[in-house]
């Protein structure tokens, strides 16, 4: 954030972008779309009652990228699907994050094979890797939390705001 | 299942020259028949009223490399009028992995034959779509051959 003013130090330009990323934290929309097993921790993450994202402002899952902040990929990336996931993160708008969820994201787990994309990190920034096979939602949510106090503390600023 | 050695029987009548090879296991008889004879012999099969072999269940590939032939095209064979079932194979060399197409016959062998023909690059002559079915459309390879690397040629990724 940019602002400069009269008489106006560091302090508050500091407790600006402190402002912008509890914004940024606070409804950080993810795209809803899953890819394998995953996403229906994902799902029950997100649309149970019993784990309920919505306490951290991300019930919302979007179904357009244009409107999503948080991409989680949940499930095998095999490389015939892979254009389409990283067409649909490039049309989420900036800043974004990204979440590697489960062991076949992070690595390709299991799937050592010819038709797996050995951990989507080849192809986009992960801000944060969730292990399990597949992770319970507690995990997920974990991760989630996880990212919310990188963005809040200017560590996981986003793609396009990086470098 | 009473009724496949009668469909053996059968054949063997009929094409005594195509009947190469018999077998039979847990209950269920096979015949390999050269792919020369292949459409004539699936023609009697379905059409015969006794045999009635009017459903084809599913093509499938099977690589014994290094042994020649390499490739046996599997014809997984059911009578919706009898019940019973019936498997036909025909057996191809690496150099000419060729099969004539059995969508004039059965036209559910479309996409099994397309799914053959990605992952183990056996041709099926006279299809009407020969193309890849589940890999992308420009795959290099045929995965399910045995002398394909797991990783992929080069690791690709």
């Amino acid at each position: 954030m940019g602002v400069k003013g009269e008489g106006q130090g560091s302090v508050i330009l500091t407790q600006l972008e402190w402002l912008v990323n509890w914004g940024r934290k606070s409804s950080m929309w993810p795209l809803g779309f899953g890819l394998a097993c995953c996403a229906l921790e994902m799902i029950a993450t997100a649309g149970g009652s019993r784990f309920d994202i919505a306490r951290f402002g991300m019930e919302v899952f979007r179904p357009s990228p244009r409107q999503a902040d948080l991409m989680i990929v949940a499930g095998t990336v095999s490389k015939k699907m892979l254009p389409a996931v990283l067409r649909l993160y490039e049309q989420m708008a900036d800043p974004k994050w990204v979440i590697a969820m489960g062991a076949c994201a992070s690595t390709g787990g299991v799937f050592d094979t010819y038709a797996v994309v050995q951990g989507i990190d080849r192809y986009l920034p992960v801000d944060v890797y969730i292990p399990g096979c597949p992770p319970r939602p507690e995990a997920l949510l974990h991760g989630i939390l996880r990212l919310h106090d990188m963005v809040q503390k200017g560590i996981a600023r986003g793609a396009s705001l990086r470098g | 299942m009473s009724e496949e050695p009668k469909a053996v029987e059968k054949l063997q009548e009929k094409f005594p020259e195509a009947v190469k090879e018999v077998g039979e296991f847990r209950g269920q008889s096979w015949v390999v028949v050269p792919r020369e004879d292949l459409l004539k012999v699936c023609e009697f099969l379905r059409d015969d009223p006794d045999l009635n072999f009017d459903f084809l269940s599913f093509v499938c590939g099977v690589d014994y490399f290094p042994r020649e032939p390499r490739f046996e095209v599997v014809y997984q064979l059911y009578s919706t009028k009898t019940h019973s079932r019936f498997r036909l194979k025909t057996r191809v060399s690496s150099q000419d992995a060729t099969v004539p197409s059995v969508t004039s016959i059965w036209p559910t062998a479309d996409w099994h034959e397309r799914e053959t023909f990605d992952l183990m690059g056996i041709n099926f002559q006279g299809h009407p779509d020969l193309r890849r079915i589940l890999l992308p459309a420009d795959w290099v390879g045929h995965p399910l051959r045995k002398d394909y690397p797991l990783r992929g040629p080069e690791s690709i990724s």
